[in-house]
């Protein structure tokens, strides 16, 4: 019996089961390991502050999305030893392979930043927000905050949902205008980069939505520490901004014990060939989504695209012939905006996300970096495709790899 | 492409000046670069450098302020007296290598 292993089973690792599922013969073992049975719909973190999402509604059994043939293990993973093909779990159980698919995703660490998950502000004036329990804090929160200092803060780029950041902003923006309150806070967008995205186009594009709405912009910020006696952000080049109330993006990295595994980078992010997964030191290693160090978006859109490349080339790589699909880096996502509009992004390795109509050029129906009605609503119906189409490892109908139609192109 | 051209060295360069061409580089050009911004190289400022050079050599990306942290070793705050304000992106064009980008 050939044994293919699975770590993890958020979006990518239950979007494999299920291909894997349909793909493999009987004499193959296909097992999924998880620590527990939560399969949270991440995206959704972004609505619980504003109470539009909550906990359950974003919250499935893990095991209802997997087909019977796969084995589902519950225990978390303390390290994966290549050389012997095989995966110590904190249970003491020991799982060997001969394919293994990482798809553990990428963690928060708020200890990592001197005096953010260490302070005494941690959960009282300082929150992370794309996590569960930082997303039901902060709803408490916002609900009583009646004015002064809010600052939205990324910690340094890579992070999951590189855009969720912005959508928080503008969400703040539009929750505390409903309230009456919007002239009583102070809002400021505060990130590493030189921009408000990475890109010059949509970092022009963004830019200019968050000057419409107010929201100031400080670039090019390292933060060196929190200080929590004067609840103030500190920069390494001496920028200091007081807050009254300081959601960040703490740093990401990849999982402990991807560190521990010898198959990652500085960051716990697991190496691989940017056109086709592969770990770049161990053939029968592939990694997907936010796990991995490609150079492109950590998104679920790039964990779907990525999988529906990967059966032709893992049926390749089982044969030991070149793997014939190549991965192009193609991101998309939804950007809320506030007042019932969102943007859309479509991008790659090489092509920055630009303006046009998406999926099909002049019809659309969908706006690309522009504000539309039909945007939010498409962000809102994903929530249903998620469940019903990916999880279940069906496709949607969209080009695989990124398409230039309907792009406009500048000079 | 934009070309700059300092001290008779010519080189690629794109929209924000940063080299196209890693092999367009040297350290004699490194030094006029320096000149420019008013940072004089001392040994210093040059391992960051030469640390930038060799380690995007090998994994083909500029390594960020936290790569330069864990996996080189210098410490932030002394890269930020060396280089004031925008220390990675001020090195990263004096050692001829593209504007580090967290990715998107």
């Amino acid at each position: 019996m050939r044994r293919v292993l699975i770590l993890g089973a958020g979006t990518a690792g239950t979007m494999l089961a299920n291909r894997l599922a349909d793909q493999l013969d009987r004499s193959w073992s296909i097992t999924i390991v998880d620590r527990d049975d939560d399969h949270h719909y991440q995206p959704g973190y972004l609505f619980i502050p504003f109470g539009t999402a909550t906990a359950k509604q974003i919250t499935k059994p893990r095991s209802s999305f997997l087909p019977p043939r796969v084995a589902f293990v519950r225990s978390g993973i303390s390290r994966v030893r290549p050389d012997d093909n095989e995966v110590d779990l904190d249970d003491g159980r020991i799982l060997g392979y001969d394919w293994l698919l990482i798809a553990t995703g990428t963690v928060p660490r708020p200890d990592l930043t001197p005096g953010m998950g260490d302070g005494s502000l941690w959960y009282r004036k300082v929150f992370d927000f794309y996590t569960m329990a930082g997303a039901l804090a902060l709803q408490d929160v916002l609900a009583g905050f009646r004015g002064g200092r809010l600052l939205v803060h990324i910690t340094e780029m890579p992070i999951k949902c590189p855009v969720a950041p912005l959508e928080f902003a503008f969400l703040a923006d539009d929750h505390f205008r409903r309230r009456g309150l919007r002239h009583k806070v102070d809002i400021t967008f505060v990130t590493p980069l030189d921009g408000a995205f990475t890109k010059p186009i949509a970092a022009r594009e963004l830019g200019n939505l968050l000057e419409d709405r107010s929201i100031r912009l400080a670039t090019d910020f390292a933060v060196e520490r929190v200080d929590n006696e004067h609840s103030t952000l500190i920069a390494y080049d001496g920028r200091e901004l007081p807050f009254d109330l300081l959601v960040t993006v703490p740093l990401n990295t990849g999982q402990q014990y991807v560190f521990e595994s010898g198959i990652g980078d500085e960051s716990g992010f697991v190496q691989v060939d940017k056109q086709t997964l592969r770990s770049t030191r161990y053939d029968n290693i592939f990694a997907f989504g936010d796990a991995t160090d490609l150079p492109t978006s950590k998104a679920g859109a790039v964990a779907h695209f990525a999988v529906e490349l990967f059966g032709d080339n893992f049926q390749a790589a089982i044969a030991g012939r070149p793997l014939p699909n190549a991965f192009d880096g193609h991101a998309n996502c939804f950007i809320e905006s506030g007042r019932g509009e969102a943007l859309l992004l479509d991008f790659n390795y090489d092509t920055e996300p630009l303006t046009g109509r998406y999926p099909l050029p002049l019809v659309g129906p969908m706006r690309l970096l522009g504000r539309s009605r039909i945007n939010h609503w498409g962000k809102l119906l994903f929530e249903k495709l998620y469940w019903q189409v990916l999880m279940r490892g069906r496709s949607l109908p969209v080009p695989t790899l990124m398409s230039m139609a309907g792009k406009d192109q500048e000079d | 492409m934009p070309t700059n051209t300092v001290k008779g060295h010519t080189f690629e360069v794109n929209d924000e000046g940063f080299f196209i061409n890693r092999d367009q580089w040297s350290e004699e050009l490194a030094v006029e670069l320096a000149a420019l911004i008013d940072v004089e190289l001392d040994e210093a400022h040059w391992a960051p450098i030469r640390f930038m050079r060799q380690d995007s050599a090998r994994t083909g990306v500029t390594p960020t302020l936290r790569r330069l942290q864990t996996v080189g070793g210098f410490d932030v705050k002394e890269l930020y007296r060396l280089y004031p304000g925008k220390p990675v992106k001020k090195m990263a064009w004096l050692a001829g290598l593209p504007k580090p980008v967290g990715c998107v």
